[in-house]
């Protein structure tokens, strides 16, 4: 078949690394075409010069059998393409109309023409608006409809190329499940989707094609999904055999550690008890707002409680505050590592060291930056964590080593318990795999280790036990040998 | 591939010392071609004359660094050069005067700290605030005129010299030392920057967000009251209209010195080179008689050249 986008030769080098080498294949029109490979294995950057983010070093791209060179995001669009990335370029205050004609707004002399923009936003794409207002301010609206309008504004310029960026990594099922019918309706209607995922049972119902890249390189284009299993995929994405990526290893627990009493707070609804145990990982399961965030966060303090009661090894304590929280042993790794994780323009060192820095002091003030480095050092080492050096901007690492280097913040203190938020979101099957053996080192050292995950399979992979959370309270606990996906789900899922 | 080598090296070279290069060329310019620049005379006359914006930029370093702001360090000025002519006149005391001096500058900073950093009010409204409040108290102790200083031992303070340098000037270097060191060396200057780099960060790796920033404020309006004190013994009197515009000076001083404004940024070396240039630029002006009027457009036109290589350094 026609090639209707075409990468030939492409290669896009930084001083130091080559992000793109020599990339060659051909996406067919109205095809739903996978993108899958590590964090760092080239998908984002073929993106961002789609997107004329980038230019490439070398190497063409061709639309329709032309050559396109884009040096600005709006000659990309204008040739009718349109990439939607995670973070979505929406104006918050504005309305979901004045949003969806952003830069094409209509005017009748010069003024607004308000009656115009919303019957153009109607018109078009009704379908996509389904129970949104187009009056209404998008500050309000959910993420899943959020990205809607972002399909809706590529809809607008009639783009014929749509790429997606990770687009249901914080969507919630049913926010999905819409998603995908729309791409389906977008081949329909003759558009090319480019579609990037780490989840590999998303390439598998929705892709026609798929494409793998490894260290900047193609690897393999499959054009028939007949022929590909998801552990083929992941083989060629890591070029090497992981049999298990939980790998899980039984583990016996100990006398409780941190229980939960009738707590009550923000978003959450009904009170929540729970305990764990010594060496023991509980997984959170839960879809997209069922309180797993809220949950953690207020366990560290980092939300005032309304009422409960937290004890650590027996003794009641009182937490106010994430300083509290940690002086009690509790750690918090956050869900969103870009706004509540990381310091992305500080060193990978400085990240390390923030939490721990009074074990290394000269006189009782002075910072000892020499042990300062060799205790980063030292962490960098152990949890594998990709990077030239601890001196290395951490917004320059990868989304797995940059979790592993929050990760690495506690490790050099003596917490006992773990909360880690949706720790292997959106990074690499290698990396997750890390996270999995650092989780499950925390537990045999007598540590207890909760983690919160919309990831079935790894839930049920990694977790001794499993709390499950719907509509901000418990639903139910399940011990590890009794779970399965369909009895997890159906406790999620919202009766009835 | 060599030449995004060297031009990636020349960019580093930059964005660590490319103020100083560029001072460095502006004093050689300035002592080649303008008369009278490099002179002892005239190099202590520029030093003294940077001393009120550079031990209040040492401070307000920190407050920009954790992304607040303080528009109140002029009044502050104002208020505890005041407050400490009073208490002396009053008291007879010249410790007791600079003490309440001090402490009153404290006072305001405690206040903004409330506010800021306690109440998480907008730092912009509630300095602009507190800094009509503090001009409007300092009229009301003063009556609205200097309050002339009895006690001449108190002029040694600002007027005296040691080895031949005035003693701001030796206040000064004290006071840039020891930020330098809180903001380098210890817990509490990493932790300033990590909360202007990522607050939410911060706060869930541990750090008391809002001791720190409060702490910040106090310790501006610590060293502002000290400043005021200062400037009071060099004018031998406390004036209520002293220190117009001075915090816009100070700010100015601070992103000259490659401050974020947006936090999480800072540097003392970069902070010192900042108040140098802002000091030097105004010595020249004096010294070829440029007119007051022009003088205000040069500044505004520096300030605007140094924003916009900030942001060449940010686009790297």
């Amino acid at each position: 078949m026609e090639s209707y986008l075409e990468f030939r030769d492409l290669t896009k080098t930084f001083p130091g690394v080559t992000a793109l080498d020599r990339v060659s294949f051909g996406v067919s029109r109205a095809t739903i075409h996978g993108l899958v490979g590590e964090n760092g294995a080239g998908k984002s950057t073929l993106l961002k010069i789609l997107s004329g983010a980038f230019r490439p070093t070398a190497g063409d791209l061709l639309i329709g059998g032309k050559k396109k060179i884009f040096t600005r995001t709006r000659d990309a669009l204008k040739a009718g393409i349109a990439v939607i990335y995670q973070e979505l370029n929406l104006v918050p205050e504005m309305t979901v109309a004045e949003n969806l004609l952003l830069g094409q707004w209509p005017r009748r002399f010069i003024l607004l023409n308000k009656k115009e923009m919303t019957h153009r936003a109607e018109s078009q794409i009704r379908d996509l608006l389904e129970d949104m207002d187009p009056g209404g301010k998008v500050r309000h609206l959910p993420i899943g409809q959020r990205q809607m309008i972002e399909i809706g504004k590529a809809l607008l310029h009639d783009a014929g190329v749509i790429a997606f960026d990770e687009p249901t990594s914080s969507l919630s099922r049913k926010e999905t499940g819409r998603l995908f019918e729309i791409i389906k309706t977008l081949r329909r209607r003759g558009r090319t989707v480019l579609y990037v995922s780490h989840r590999l049972e998303e390439i598998f119902s929705l892709c026609d094609a798929v494409t793998v890249f490894r260290d900047g390189r193609r690897i393999e284009t499959f054009t028939d999904m007949k022929e590909v299993t998801p552990d083929l995929l992941i083989r060629r994405m890591v070029g090497r055999e992981i049999r298990d990526i939980y790998d899980y290893r039984p583990r016996n627990g100990g006398e409780p550690l941190l229980e939960v009493k009738n707590l009550r707070g923000p978003g959450l609804k009904g009170d929540i008890s729970f305990s764990v145990a010594r060496g023991e990982i509980l997984g959170i399961f839960g879809l997209g707002g069922a309180g797993r965030t809220e949950l953690l966060k207020l366990i560290f303090g980092a939300e005032k409680p309304a009422a409960g009661e937290i004890s650590v090894a027996g003794r009641t304590v009182v937490i106010g505050s994430p300083v509290s929280a940690i002086r009690h042993g509790l750690c918090l790794c956050p869900e969103d590592r870009k706004t509540e994780g990381i310091l992305a323009e500080a060193s990978v060192n400085e990240n390390i060291n923030i939490s721990c820095r009074r074990h290394f002091l000269k006189a009782g003030i002075f910072l000892d930056k020499r042990k300062e480095r060799e205790n980063a050092g030292r962490l960098i080492v152990r949890l594998k964590i990709h990077t030239p050096s601890g001196e290395e901007t951490m917004g320059n690492l990868s989304g797995g080593n940059q979790q592993k280097a929050v990760l690495a913040r506690w490790l050099s203190e003596n917490m006992a318990v773990f909360l880690l938020d949706e720790p292997t979101r959106g990074i690499d099957v290698g990396a997750k795999h890390e996270i999995y053996r650092i989780m499950y080192r925390l537990a045999e050292e007598g540590k207890s280790v909760i983690f919160a995950s919309s990831d079935l399979p790894e839930v049920m992979g990694v977790a001794d036990r499993i709390l499950v959370m719907r509509n901000g309270g418990i639903a139910g606990k399940v011990a590890r040998q009794d779970a399965s996906e369909e009895r997890l789900l159906s406790m999620a899922l919202p009766a009835g | 591939m060599n030449r995004e080598y060297l031009s990636r090296a020349l960019i580093r070279l930059w964005i660590n010392s490319g103020m100083v290069a560029v001072y460095i060329v502006m004093f050689a310019l300035f002592s080649l071609f303008v008369p009278y620049f490099f002179t002892v005379r005239n190099m202590i006359g520029l030093a003294l004359s940077i001393t009120t914006i550079g031990m209040i930029a040492s401070t307000m370093l920190f407050v920009l660094a954790a992304g607040d702001l303080d528009l109140s360090v002029g009044s502050t000025v104002a208020f505890t050069g005041i407050i400490a002519a009073v208490v002396m006149n009053r008291t007879g005391s010249i410790p007791l005067g600079i003490l309440s001096g001090v402490l009153a500058g404290g006072l305001v900073g405690w206040l903004n700290g409330t506010l800021v950093a306690l109440w998480k009010l907008n730092p912009l409204i509630s300095t602009l605030a507190t800094m009509q409040i503090v001009r409007g108290a300092g009229m009301i102790v003063s009556n609205g005129a200097a309050v002339g200083i009895t006690l001449p031992g108190f002029f040694v303070l600002g007027c005296g010299t040691v080895l031949g340098i005035p003693n701001p000037i030796w206040f000064t270097l004290v006071i840039f030392i020891i930020f330098g060191i809180l903001l380098n060396n210890t817990i509490y200057g990493k932790n300033i920057l990590a909360i202007g780099g990522n607050r939410e960060a911060a706060r869930l790796a541990g750090i008391n967000v809002e001791l720190t920033k409060n702490a910040a404020f106090i310790l501006q309006g610590v060293v502002t009251g000290f400043a005021g004190v200062i400037l009071a013994s060099r004018m031998t009197s406390g004036q209520p209209n002293a220190a117009l515009g001075l915090e816009l000076d100070v700010i100015a001083a601070c992103v000259l010195g490659g401050v974020s404004l947006t936090g999480g940024v800072a540097t003392i070396q970069g902070l010192f080179i900042g108040v140098l240039i802002m000091g030097t630029v105004q010595d020249v002006l004096n010294l070829m008689n440029v007119q007051t009027f022009y003088q205000y457009v040069v500044r505004g036109a520096i300030l605007v050249a140094a924003i916009v290589l900030d942001r060449m350094k940010q686009r790297k």
